[in-house]
């Protein structure tokens, strides 16, 4: 989406996007940090500050509609999908957005996620995901790992975590990304990619909790070793990482992928070259994760698909160009009428 | 509008004898297209000028094992040519198209002694009568002693009208219902042109269908005209009715053009976020067609997302709206409070059915007027209106949307199953004649408080994304009064909690004064809300015309109450209460108004006879003496 072809709007800075309300996230959340960047990007997308609108459902990451002067709804828990796929039927030309949780999101709000992600309704997904409930103050997620202990399992969870990623392309989402809350910097750049879409825009956002699960990301966010734990995406480049961009996914037999040293006769032209529109790779990409994978962060996937909003306006515009606006004296007049007197 | 010119049949050249009123029902397996029938002899009647009420009645599975008695649909119309306020209590003619259709309604007691019982003889095979448990031959055991029979070979003359037509046995099957309805209407004498008009429409890509289903009309006429079984013809003559342009219409009908022309006259645009469910799924199925307004439909992934969206609509400016029943309001119940706490407007349509749970999905029942009032988290209070009768729900709609606007906040309106389905002649209003609904976005930042309240109605202003300088947050924490910024101070939610139940309760102050039927004092007030209407209003006339000090108000306004009821319980001696559940209505007014009133209940699944109200009225006046 080209931002020349955008209204002039007088030149918004992040000042004019805080809210006056105290931001009461424990300190040391990720949540700051995210805030942070998105504060950072929302003055830069040639939107008018009153187009914009924030929704969230339950839980710490649902308070953030509070904190950014625009409008803002804080909705019920698991709802802010359905909630926000009306607004953006009813007024197409709002920025929508919506601030969720990996419990908000994939647990009580699981299937208001997915059949917006499949309807491709234009609306941008925030999923803040920290592997923990922390507004119940710490039972495990739907996203907890197998065996993780919490107030609720006191000998361990027996639940298998769902991998949002993978539940969104699932659900045929059309852009699907993953950023970490300290990255500020890809972060901020995939926020902007994630509003230039049409369409259902889901971002994963790691998340850190540092009072219910301290470090639940640190081997990817840790300085020393996040070169050789994260594969940063980018469309049409081999996917390499490592301190030295020494090592690389290659395609193994029986399509299983699989990390390569570089050199020794293995080259960047052995690897697999990241495309956004291949559903495939894609896939592949949402379930690489430690301890055999680096774990993926950037655009996993992003395709043009209809927008609801938009096609349902289109029915309407078609409507209204064959039949004419609509006459209620001769709809109500419609079928078999009879006069008396 | 003429149809074919030579299809029009003449006038009989039988004796024609004048009815009064007549109910007919059509019965037969849900495959045998009953409610088609129904309808259109429903169309030919109003047309023929008389008033008339009806109801169909269908399986809630969609086909039910061909010939058994849990496979029945029927179809009843009662028509006058005096005021007619249900579809009657038991019938003067029954087709029934197999013997599971004649025995469901001979068990029923829903015939008159005497009635006519027009068969398809044919049908009565041993197999179809060991499919309706039948032991023996209902046509020659003697059963039927007492009834006019009128065996007729449907299934024959509808193949014999259909030779050399190229269509296949199953085809050919399929037009028997047509037979059946072209011979009704050569015994009512009623016009066939609405029927050919619905044939030629219906069938106008199969011109062979369309040709089949006319022939096999005309036959069904022309059987009634030359056979000698019947001898005579009948007359129902057209009713005294208020001069105007009349079209006979469904509750559910008459609810969303409700809604649309609310939303045309607030000048916003309407909003439907719903999840199929019986009996309420017509109204999206109706307003889905009305693109060229712009009415926007969303069938959402379940209830809780068809109420969520239609919020979020609302906070875009829409006129949301929600359609369901029962099991569905349950589901919508903690979107319903977070309207409530947003003070956003929005109409959740409640087309009560037979519950709890699935129940008798496609039976009526008013069982959720105490879900309407009561099942929230909290203290939730908001208005709550239900409709008549299936006409009525046009004008309860548009004052749903009225209040919800007005007010900002949830509206239920209530209607049921047995309006929602059933028809009514319809004088039908102008659009120029509906008043005006004043539906204005605030823009103004100067002074702008999200919460600060219009002082009269306590609402708060009503402000959309995208108007500059009036940026602010709405969420379902508790909020201070006027700033809406988030509070937990004690005080503040009180006075929160007591604020909105106080908006609630001032929608009363608007309320036009009651209109009481019958005597306006005297012995026995008979106290009605929702589908009640028809049966409590032909009981009433018919006692008060004896006679009787009894009256008769009807409620729309179910929340808050209307403000001058307490009074006019007090003009009566007993005060009776009928309604479709275990008494809820009774057990509110008890309790506001510390009146004794009594309660007559029931849960059947279908709607009070009128016979059983007079009688239950009758036994008040005699305990009132």
């Amino acid at each position: 989406m080209s931002t020349a072809q955008e209204p002039a709007v007088p030149a918004l800075t992040r000042k004019d996007f805080e809210s006056d309300q105290d931001v009461r996230w424990c300190p040391g959340c990720g949540d700051y940090a995210i805030l942070a960047s998105v504060l950072r990007v929302l003055p830069t997308l040639g939107v008018p500050r009153e187009n914009f609108v924030f929704l969230s459902g339950i839980g710490c990451s649902s308070r953030f509609p509070y904190y950014v002067n625009t409008y803002g709804f804080h909705t019920i828990h698991g709802r802010a999908p359905a909630i926000a796929t009306g607004l953006k039927i009813a007024r197409p030309e709002l920025s929508v957005w919506v601030v969720t949780g990996d419990g908000d999101a994939l647990s009580i709000g699981g299937n208001h996620l997915i059949h917006i992600l499949r309807r491709n309704v234009d609306v941008n997904i925030l999923l803040f995901n920290n592997r923990i409930y922390g507004l119940t103050k710490g039972q495990y997620s739907p996203t907890s790992e197998f065996g993780k202990v919490t107030k609720s399992t006191p000998i361990g969870s027996v639940d298998h975590p769902f991998h949002p990623v993978a539940v969104a392309l699932g659900a045929d989402a059309t852009f699907v990304a993953r950023s970490v809350d300290v990255e500020a910097k890809h972060l901020q750049e995939v926020v902007r990619r994630a509003h230039a879409h049409r369409g259902t825009a889901f971002v994963e956002i790691l998340q850190n909790c540092n009072i219910f699960n301290d470090g639940a990301f640190e081997a990817l966010t840790d300085k020393a070793v996040k070169a050789e734990t994260q594969l940063v995406l980018e469309h049409g480049k081999p996917l390499v990482f490592g301190k030295n961009r020494d090592k690389g996914i290659r395609l193994g037999s029986g399509l299983r992928p699989e990390v390569v040293a570089l050199g020794n006769g293995v080259g960047e032209d052995d690897l697999l070259v990241h495309d956004e529109q291949d559903p495939t790779l894609a896939y592949f990409l949402s379930r690489m994760g430690p301890p055999d994978f680096p774990t993926p962060i950037g655009v996993f996937h992003a395709v043009e698909r209809p927008c609801y909003d938009r096609a349902l306006d289109d029915q309407i515009t078609t409507a209204r160009a064959r039949q004419g606006e609509g006459d209620l004296d001769a709809l109500l007049d419609r079928g078999d009428t009879w006069d008396v007197g | 509008m003429e149809a074919a010119g030579s299809n029009k049949p003449a006038r009989t050249s039988k004796p024609i004898e004048t009815r009064d009123a007549v109910v007919v029902r059509f019965a037969g397996d849900s495959g045998d297209g009953m409610q088609v029938v129904g309808s259109q002899f429903t169309i030919e009647s109003a047309l023929a000028g008389n008033d008339l009420g009806t109801l169909p009645d269908y399986p809630a599975e969609i086909r039910a094992p061909a010939g058994s008695l849990a496979g029945v649909s029927g179809f009843q119309l009662n028509f006058s040519s005096h005021e007619v306020y249900t579809p009657g209590d038991s019938c003067d003619v029954l087709v029934a198209m197999n013997p599971a259709a004649l025995k469901v309604n001979l068990e029923d007691g829903s015939l008159k002694p005497g009635a006519m019982l027009i068969l398809d003889r044919e049908t009565f095979t041993d197999q179809n009568l060991r499919k309706a448990e039948y032991a023996s031959n209902p046509l020659a055991d003697g059963t039927l002693d007492g009834y006019q029979v009128f065996p007729v070979d449907i299934t024959k003359l509808t193949t014999n009208a259909l030779v050399n037509s190229g269509l296949s046995n199953k085809q050919i099957l399929r037009c028997k219902n047509f037979l059946a309805l072209g011979l009704m209407a050569w015994l009512f004498q009623r016009p066939l042109d609405p029927t050919l008009r619905w044939i030629a429409d219906k069938f106008k890509k199969t011109p062979e269908l369309l040709d089949a289903n006319t022939r096999v009309l005309m036959a069904g006429y022309n059987f009634g005209e030359t056979t000698e079984l019947f001898h005579t013809a009948y007359e129902v003559r057209p009713a005294e009715i208020a001069p105007g342009r009349y079209r006979n219409v469904t509750g559910n009908t008459a609810a969303a053009l409700g809604f649309l022309a609310a939303s045309r006259r607030a000048g916003r645009p309407l909003f439907l976020g719903s999840y199929p469910i019986t009996p309420a799924s017509d109204i999206l199925h109706e307003l889905a067609t009305y693109k060229s307004f712009g009415v926007r439909t969303f069938q959402a992934e379940d209830e809780i997302a068809a109420v969520g969206a239609a919020l979020g609509a609302a906070f875009g400016g829409a006129i949301g709206l929600t359609t369901t029943s029962g099991p569905g309001m349950c589901l919508k119940a903690e979107a319903m409070g977070l309207a409530v706490a947003v003070e956003l407007p929005l109409v959740i349509a409640d087309i009560q059915r037979g519950s709890p749970s699935t129940g008798l999905p496609t039976k009526t029942e008013q069982a959720d007027l105490l879900l309407a009032m009561y099942g929230r988290h909290g203290e939730c209070p908001l208005p709550i209106l239900a409709a008549a009768t299936p006409a009525d729900c046009f004008a309860t709609a548009f004052e749903a949307v009225r209040i919800a606007i007005r007010y900002m906040t949830p509206v239920i309106f209530l209607s049921d199953g047995y309006i929602a389905n059933g028809a009514e002649p319809w004088l039908i209003p102008r659009e120029s004649e509906l008043p005006a609904i004043a539906a204005t976005f605030r823009t103004d930042p100067e002074g702008y408080k999200p919460y600060l309240r219009d002082p009269e109605t306590l609402a708060r202003p009503w402000v959309v994304p995208g108007t500059p300088g009036l940026e602010h947050r709405i969420g379902g924490l508790e909020r201070e009064d006027v700033t809406g910024n988030v509070c937990y101070h004690p005080l503040n939610h009180e006075h929160m909690v007591r604020t909105r139940a106080r908006k609630v309760a001032g929608v009363a102050a608007e309320i036009p004064p009651s209109v009481v039927a019958g005597a306006p004092a005297g012995d026995v007030l008979v106290l009605g809300w929702g589908s009640t209407y028809g049966a409590i209003s032909s009981a009433v006339h018919e006692l008060h015309g004896e006679g009787a000090a009894v009256g008769h108000l009807h409620l729309r306004y179910l929340n808050p109450l209307p403000p001058d009821l307490g009074e006019i319980l007090r003009r009566f001696r007993r005060v009776l209460v009928p309604e479709m559940n275990l008494g809820q209505l009774v057990r509110l007014v008890r309790a506001e108004y510390l009146v004794d009133a009594v309660g007559l209940s029931k849960v059947q699944g279908r709607p009070f006879k009128v016979s059983e109200m007079v009688a239950a009225v009758r036994k008040q006046l005699e305990e009132a003496r």
